[in-house]
């Protein structure tokens, strides 16, 4: 594998991670607890799907073979995608929803702001361009982390859940990728080792001061496959491509 | 004689001045800081752009009103390019396009995120109305991506927040 292929991989990983979770919160229209909340996950989704446009555009121009970001998002299979089981999750309730978003949101407000000083410049100046939005995202599911911890009883017993449910998916998120090692090498992406490290502190204080406990560890499951949900995800978001191949409007 | 391409690129220029922000009518394009280069070579005019925010529904509106505009002034070929680095910021905003956005009810933005302190807490965001420091976020999130929803404690009134970016 050269540094043209792991780069390309990697930024897939980036791209799906963000159209995936992007879309799930799409789902969130209208369904939000209050207008403002709508809105808010609405503007998330935005967020997540600009970001995944930006970096599957990049990947495809690395890749060289032609494919867009609309190639790559609508006319591949579920083994090819390659985000984070956690953000494939179907959204159960808003603590749910606001658990995961707060997971997500810590660790790119680290990552991006780390992968800014990358001696890859396109990548450098979308993670420049993507923190400050992910900045805004944090300070929101923080606040909500807290106000739900520190809440009734009902609202801390749903965000501890909601912690619980995901805590298995952290593993994944948190380990080095296939071929990840050489890119870090060469100054083009951030340790995660040092990543996973700052992201477990920043969420256990957050948690902490929420009057939530920390989910007990120790649940890894292997990397390989996908949850079965990414599969019914897929089958709605590229349905329109699926049938009519080629359709634009 | 050689055509003075300067000239025209300067022409081009001018006429982006006109062109408003589709959400912000009281700012323009220029205002905006969005435009970073515009080169034409007797041919083909290009014009540089840096999106304002990543998902921002108004870029492809941007795009679609540079080329109608310049289609008008006679360009057939006007090729508009998107750059993500360096990222665009709200530092770019003019100081006469922060006012007009206060005078317009829109707090301008402050320096409210730190990009080398992630978690640091947000500042007091000031009424464009009255002044008063007495207000308090509603929704980190409002009617565009790049505003935030705040009210005011003293005159009451709401009050949209262009986000610091």
């Amino acid at each position: 594998m050269d540094t043209q292929q792991a780069l390309f991989q990697y930024c897939l990983r980036l791209g799906d991670t963000n159209l995936i979770l992007g879309h799930r919160l799409s789902e969130m229209c209208s369904r939000g607890p209050m207008l403002e909340e709508d809105i808010a996950l609405t503007n998330f989704a935005l967020d997540h799907i600009g970001q995944a446009e930006a970096l599957l555009k990049y990947a495809g121009e690395v890749e060289g073979k032609g494919r867009s970001e609309d190639d790559l998002s609508y006319l591949r299979p579920v083994e090819e995608f390659c985000n984070w089981r956690l953000v494939e999750q179907p959204n159960t309730d808003f603590a749910f929803v606001i658990a995961r978003q707060f997971m997500v949101d810590v660790y790119q407000c680290l990552f991006y702001q780390k992968l800014q000083k990358s001696n890859n410049e396109i990548l450098a100046g979308m993670a420049g361009r993507f923190l400050k939005e992910s900045i805004y995202h944090q300070r929101h599911t923080s606040a909500w982390v807290q106000r739900l911890g520190l809440g009734t009883a009902e609202s801390h017993r749903r965000i501890q859940k909601a912690f619980n449910d995901l805590w298995k998916h952290t593993p994944e998120m948190l380990s080095a990728k296939p071929n990840e090692k050489m890119l870090v090498d060469y100054g083009i992406a951030p340790d995660p080792e040092e990543l996973a490290l700052d992201w477990t502190v920043q969420v256990i204080r957050v948690i902490t001061q929420s009057g939530l406990r920390r989910p007990a560890d120790g649940f890894v499951e292997s990397y390989t496959a996908h949850t079965e949900h990414l599969g019914h995800l897929l089958a709605e978001m590229q349905y329109l491509q699926r049938a009519y191949p080629g359709a634009k409007w | 004689m050689q055509p003075d391409f300067i000239g025209i690129e300067e022409l081009v220029w001018e006429r982006l001045s006109l062109i408003p922000d589709p959400e912000v009518p009281v700012i323009s394009i220029l205002d905006l800081g969005v435009v970073r280069k515009v080169r034409y070579d007797g041919n083909t005019l290009e014009i540089v752009i840096t999106p304002t925010y990543t998902g921002c529904p108004a870029m492809s509106l941007f795009v679609a009103e540079i080329k109608a505009a310049m289609h008008d002034q006679g360009f057939d070929e006007v090729e508009i390019k998107t750059v993500y680095s360096p990222p665009w910021t709200t530092d770019w905003l003019s100081p006469v396009a922060k006012e007009k956005l206060r005078q317009y009810g829109i707090a301008p933005p402050v320096k409210d995120i730190d990009p080398d302190n992630p978690f640091a807490l947000a500042p007091v965001i000031p009424c464009p109305r009255c002044d008063s420091e007495d207000t308090k976020l509603i929704s980190q999130f409002g009617a565009t991506a790049c505003k935030s929803l705040y009210s005011c404690n003293s005159c009451k009134e709401p009050f949209e927040y262009f986000k610091h970016f």
